[in-house]
């Protein structure tokens, strides 16, 4: 699955592989059974924020920007661009964000994050699709590029406001969250009993009814736009074709760069508007460094989705969880996950062992499972530091079991010249 | 061939001197935009350094050098090593742990020191090549990850290690004895600050670098795997083992990174050590074009830009950020300066191979097409 750069040899599952096809009862199952593991989790390790409305509510706030960085990431990387600079465009769209929003007010600084981001993706696709150059060189200067220039913007226009500082901007003014007023308290209420598996499905429906930004809402019509617009319009077709074989694509009259220029373009607004929802709905404020590498996250949760919004969203759901979890319940919370972790590894390492005959990796996950239960049970908490490090160890474990069978765009990464296929 | 030569300096040539030509009039126009007086920030920044400040440049570009090396070496091969940065952290506080105890007397603790910073900076890397060689995921991603797992790892073993310094909030590792401190070279005349002894460790790196790329089969294998994976395979190169070397190596390069700084400057490694380091070092090996001698410039140009950075404050009222603009409008106009620069390259060469060809066939070889 590597972006661009060496194959390595790495075995890949070559046949198309079973997709999963779900029906909306299954998911709906999917769910209830995640509910019923957590509430065993909760029960078992007495860590009650596990599965809180008020984690879930913070994890939600969470995934929104690494969803909608990794969403665009969906739509440069669908037209074969990879985009390893979507941090630069989202520290970008902070910085826009902050500057219309102070200026002109909320609404005003979404568009300041949208135009930012998409001066990133202005850039990152002159580079790439113009001039070709290797997209993982131009994404990652990007990103040294935005991070020189939101530090010198910040401290050329907000420094001498009121409240304003040399790396942060003045107070921002709020957007409108929405909540169902007698509904959430119910459910709060039903919640605050701590019944095995009863509250905790209360508490998972309070997150979807209580103080939801309207940007999440947006970013769910995003979602929906974006698979409805990638998948089903001949406009999509034709921009995953790009990705998939440009010189098809040129020879059925496609024109392959304008189609790439226009989908690095979107996804540099997507990722500035995820920029943006840190800016305005998270924090009220701008900072510098504020995105502390939640673009990444959104890449590595688009390619842990498969190159696919439903798999993404799911991606940046579980990102955006574990980073609630070690903000809020700090060591205490991530401790009662060395508990599942132990018992996956432990079912992993059998499963291996028994229905797949690979003795050695069956092995090595026992073993490791073993540790990670004797760390479990010898200590109480997990300290801050190393909790602070849960997102991204959990994108690593989940990249480490799932990347051989994600198939990413046939053409993703390669420089494409007009006319190359003749 | 050797008629040819002149072309290939030249062009080699005008990369870089077209990518700061572009650099600086797209930064002019920025400072213009937003209003700042651009005729006082160049005079700043384009005045010939004092004594102390050429220190300082130095001293800059020595860190910066190594960091750029350890980039460079997965460059050469495709092998985008953006963890430097972890590494580095990772290795130079194992270093500062291991020196502080003083267990060896003066330079062989300093010896010692930089053994143990690169087995760390390999063993952080390594990770990230068994998940690329084993699980398939890509090295971006993974040390991306990687680097901030270290910050976590690398907090929670200081504040294990830790000594508290008087009067001061930061905590570090154990100062080195004051033996194996290294004073620094008087290199520059009227600097009452000293160049790092350990630019000596650079230069060495430099040289090792060099040779091991050009002159051994490890750096042919290395060089023909970054130019076509598939050629490489075929000519009989284990690309996994490839990879896992360049990987280690790449990290044990960066665990040299911080030893300038160590042995010269801070003695101990705690949360006020300079941070940052392995994303410089990404620039500067596109700027230096994962040259030695490339990188040699590129690096004393960042750090020039840095140190001059320092007064502009002062002397045109403009904040030093502006100095991450220019460095990042340079790096952009030389990436795209460089592959405009081989796609005129290619085409010289084709059209070159052309005449050839259209001479070798005619039975009279035009002279026009020979000697064009």
């Amino acid at each position: 699955m590597s972006v661009t750069g060496l194959d390595a040899g790495v075995e890949k599952v070559t046949a198309t592989p079973r997709r999963l096809r779900l029906s909306p009862l299954q998911w709906v199952g999917v769910g209830l059974g995640a509910v019923l593991v957590l509430s065993i989790l909760r029960v078992v390790t007495g860590a009650n924020d596990v599965d809180s409305s008020g984690l879930l509510i913070a994890a939600f706030g969470l995934a929104v920007p690494i969803a909608l960085a990794g969403l665009g990431g969906l739509w440069s990387e669908r037209a074969g661009v990879v985009n390893i600079g979507l941090e630069g465009m989202m520290i970008l769209g902070t910085w826009g964000a902050g500057f219309l929003g102070y200026h002109l007010g909320p609404w005003w600084g979404l568009v300041g994050a949208v135009i930012g981001g998409a001066v990133g993706g202005l850039i990152h696709a002159i580079a790439t699709v113009t001039f070709g150059v290797d997209h993982i060189v131009s994404g990652v200067a990007l990103n040294i590029v935005a991070l020189g220039f939101a530090k010198y913007l910040s401290v050329r226009f907000f420094s001498t406001l009121p409240g304003g500082g040399p790396t942060q901007s003045p107070p921002l003014e709020e957007l409108p969250t929405i909540s169902i007023p007698g509904l959430s308290d119910a459910l709060g209420e039903l919640e605050q009993k701590h019944i095995f598996f009863i509250s905790d499905l209360a508490g998972v429906l309070r997150a979807f009814c209580t103080n939801v930004s309207v940007v999440t809402i947006l970013a769910v019509l995003l979602f929906i736009a974006t698979a409805y617009i990638l998948w089903r319009s001949t406009f999509g077709l034709r921009l995953r074709s790009v990705g998939e074989s440009p010189v098809a694509a040129e020879s059925l009259g496609v024109n392959v760069l304008r189609y790439k220029f226009l989908a690095v373009l979107v996804s540099g607004g997507l990722a500035g508007l995820g920029g943006g929802f840190l800016a305005l709905v998270a924090a009220n404020v701008f900072r510098d460094g504020q995105t502390g590498g939640r673009g990444y996250i959104g890449l590595a949760a688009m390619i842990f989705g498969n190159w696919r919004p439903g798999g993404l969203l799911a991606g940046s759901v579980l990102f955006g969880y574990t980073d609630a979890a070690q903000l809020r319940g700090g060591g205490t919370t991530v401790h009662a996950f060395l508990l599942l972790l132990a018992v996956l590894l432990i079912g992993i390492g059998i499963w291996q062992i028994v229905r797949k005959g690979r003795v050695v990796q069956g092995v090595i996950a026992l073993v490791v499972g073993v540790i990670v239960g004797a760390w479990y049970a010898l200590t109480d908490i997990v300290p801050p530091e190393l909790s602070s490090t849960l997102p991204y160890v959990t994108t690593l474990l989940v990249l480490a079991f799932a990347s051989q069978r994600l198939r990413m765009p046939a053409a993703d990464g390669q420089i494409y010249r007009k006319g190359e296929g003749h | 061939m050797s008629t040819f030569s002149p072309r290939k300096l030249l062009l080699a040539v005008a990369a870089p001197v077209l990518a700061l030509v572009v650099a600086f009039l797209v930064t002019s126009a920025i400072l213009l935009l937003l209003g700042d007086p651009v005729v006082e920030v160049w005079q700043t920044i384009l005045s010939w350094p004092k004594p102390r400040q050429l220190v300082q440049i130095v001293n800059g570009a020595t860190v910066y050098y190594l960091s750029a090396i350890a980039v460079a070496v997965g460059f050469r091969m495709n092998l985008f090593n953006i963890g430097v940065d972890g590494q580095y952290r990772v290795a130079v506080f194992a270093g500062a742990a291991f020196a502080g105890q003083a267990w060896f007397p003066g330079p062989l603790n300093v010896l010692l020191t930089i053994v143990v910073a690169m087995v760390a900076g390999g063993l952080w890397a390594s990770i990230a090549a068994y998940l690329k060689v084993r699980r398939g995921i890509s090295e971006v991603i993974s040390t991306i990850m990687l680097n901030a797992i270290a910050t976590g790892v690398v907090q929670w073993l200081l504040l294990k290690v830790a000594v508290k310094q008087q009067g001061s909030n930061s905590i570090s590792t154990k100062p080195i004895p004051e033996s194996s401190q290294l004073d620094g070279l008087g290199l520059v005349p009227g600097a009452t600050n000293k160049v790092y002894t350990l630019i000596l460790l650079a230069v060495l790196v430099g040289a090792l670098y060099w040779f091991v790329i050009n002159k051994t089969r490890f750096g042919f294998d290395l060089r023909a795997t970054g130019r076509s994976e598939s050629a490489a395979v075929a000519s009989g190169v284990k690309v996994p083992r490839m990879v896992v070397t360049t990987m280690i190596a790449s990290g044990a390069l960066a665990g040299l990174i911080g030893m300038p700084l160590l042995f010269g400057q801070d003695h101990s490694y705690g949360t006020t050590f300079q941070a940052g380091l392995g994303f410089a070092g990404i620039g500067i090996a596109l700027l230096g074009r994962n040259h030695p001698l490339g990188i040699a410039a590129a690096a004393l140009l960042w750090s020039f830009l840095d140190v001059q950075s320092n007064a502009l404050q002062i002397r045109a009222g403009v904040a030093s950020e502006v100095v991450f603009i220019i460095q990042g409008v340079i790096l952009f106009a030389v990436v795209i300066a460089y592959e405009l620069i081989r796609r005129a390259d290619v085409r010289l060469e084709q059209q070159r191979v052309a005449r050839e060809l259209a001479a070798t066939r005619s039975d009279a070889p035009t002279p026009e097409g020979a000697t064009a």
